[in-house]
């Protein structure tokens, strides 16, 4: 509760009155690894502003296919950089809207609390069953993945690495301990600035490309105030402070 | 057709996944179907419920669950492990299983109809006639339901085959081993690669119209 006090008195400052007098609504899209940050982001928001705010959560890829056959979103906030750009160009999103509102962190992480060491050595010794890693040709903490082993220099045989289609299955594969290691998303095993469970690895921002996750103001939501409002919210201090403590970069 | 090797390889193991498991359940299917056709027991209805469960939820949901009861903390986990076969979740054989358990009201529900279709007066003849039980069986009731065994088969079959949200939870998207053709197509639709993934759709989509219209034709041609 004390972290959404700024936002409050932030709220007052503006009058929260006169803008609840031109309350709108808008729809968004957001991929399924911030769901969480972006529930406790809305309720400032709505809070402080009185628009309101209908979030649907999923995969990119399922969001990009749905804005282009007509989905009624606004604005998507997507798990890379790449979808928002490229809506862009096909002319589905607004030029220039494109900014990045999060930075993954990759950990290599086990259920196990006892798995995963500072050096990481159960990873480079391959001592382990399974390692489960999101599909590096859709998902981007899966690219990240195998740019960081190539970094440590550690192979994986192909047979050892399970692909979850998302971060959030490769997270489900870990969680449930059938692979007993996993390049998983800070956020997924973050709360409040610590992990929550298990045993983990920062993997070092140097070992691989920033995972970038960027929003997107999409042609349907050009003029719909309470989209433009949130997207500008999601830049503000108190915003970001929010997107930090689940593990985010920014 | 442009279809990549990894197209072919995820077919192959496809076909070769449905065909496994349609056996497997042609094996427990039938006694399972005919025990529900025959039964007087209070036991009927609560069996019946459970084969049907599997329609109800959503293929994910099974996977998932699978995914926590096969995992090594799970008890079916601790029983592979036991048993010597090591865990399942990530292997051929335990999308066998997830299949088997899933496809399962598929081929039990025509069987059952087509039983219960027959009734017990050809049976009772041919009793009378001093046929043994299992003769009785494979020489009257198996001709008879014929038609039942076809569209069970098919359906089995064929809903194995479309097969995705329990082999992309449990299977691990391993080449060779777990990637079926429905989760290459995904990972296709995912990556954008729209022109892939209509390909490999297309022939999925010929693929089980020539075999759904062999049978049904077959079927009619029978009648």
């Amino acid at each position: 509760m004390l972290r959404r006090l700024p936002a409050v008195f932030a709220a007052l400052g503006l009058g929260l009155a006169g803008l609840s007098a031109h309350a709108g609504e808008t729809t968004i899209a957001v991929a399924a690894n911030f769901a969480e940050p972006i529930k406790a982001i809305v309720a400032d928001f709505s809070r402080a502003t009185g628009h309101t705010v209908k979030i649907s959560t999923g995969a990119t890829g399922k969001f990009y296919a749905q804005i282009v056959n007509g989905a009624p979103f606004d604005a998507l906030l997507a798990a890379d950089d790449e979808t928002p750009a490229r809506l862009v160009a096909e002319k589905h999103g607004v030029p220039d809207s494109v900014f990045s509102y999060a930075v993954g962190r990759l950990v290599l992480w086990s259920a196990d609390a006892g798995k995963v060491d500072a050096r990481a050595s159960a990873l480079k010794s391959g001592n382990f069953r399974f390692l489960s890693v999101a599909n590096p040709k859709t998902a981007p903490y899966g690219r990240a993945a195998l740019e960081t082993l190539a970094a440590m220099k550690v192979e994986v045989p192909e047979s050892k690495r399970v692909v979850g289609e998302s971060i959030a299955q490769a997270y489900q594969f870990a969680a449930t301990g059938n692979a007993d290691l996993g390049f998983v998303a800070q956020s997924q095993v973050w709360k409040a600035g610590k992990l929550r469970s298990g045993s983990a690895w920062g993997v070092p921002e140097s070992m691989h490309q920033p995972i970038r996750q960027a929003a997107v103001l999409l042609v349907r939501g050009r003029d719909n105030a309470a989209a433009r409002a949130l997207l500008d919210w999601l830049k503000s201090p108190s915003a970001r402070k929010i997107i930090e403590s689940y593990g985010y970069g920014s | 057709m442009n279809l990549s090797p990894d197209d072919w390889r995820a077919l192959a193991l496809t076909a070769q996944l449905a065909t496994v498991v349609t056996a497997i359940l042609f094996v427990v299917g039938t006694p399972l179907a005919w025990w529900l056709a025959r039964t007087q027991s209070r036991w009927r209805g609560p069996v019946s419920a459970v084969v049907a469960l599997p329609i109800v939820l959503p293929p994910t949901v099974i996977g998932f669950y699978l995914l926590i009861a096969l995992g090594p903390n799970g008890p079916g986990g601790q029983l592979t492990q036991a048993m010597g076969l090591g865990l399942l979740p990530f292997t051929f054989w335990g999308l066998v299983l997830a299949s088997v358990i899933y496809s399962l009201p598929f081929m039990v529900q025509p069987l059952q109809a087509a039983f219960e279709a027959i009734g017990r007066r050809p049976l009772e003849a041919a009793a009378t006639l001093r046929a043994a039980p299992l003769d009785r069986f494979f020489h009257v009731v198996v001709p008879l339901a014929r038609p039942g065994f076809l569209t069970a088969g098919v359906l089995a079959f064929a809903h194995t085959v479309g097969e995705f949200g329990v082999v992309l939870m449990l299977g691990g998207n391993l080449a060779g081993e777990t990637r079926v053709a429905s989760v290459q197509l995904y990972d296709y639709v995912e990556a954008y690669d729209y022109a892939g993934a209509h390909r490999l759709a297309a022939v999925l989509m010929v693929f089980s119209f020539l075999v759904l219209l062999t049978v049904y034709a077959r079927r009619t041609s029978a009648r």
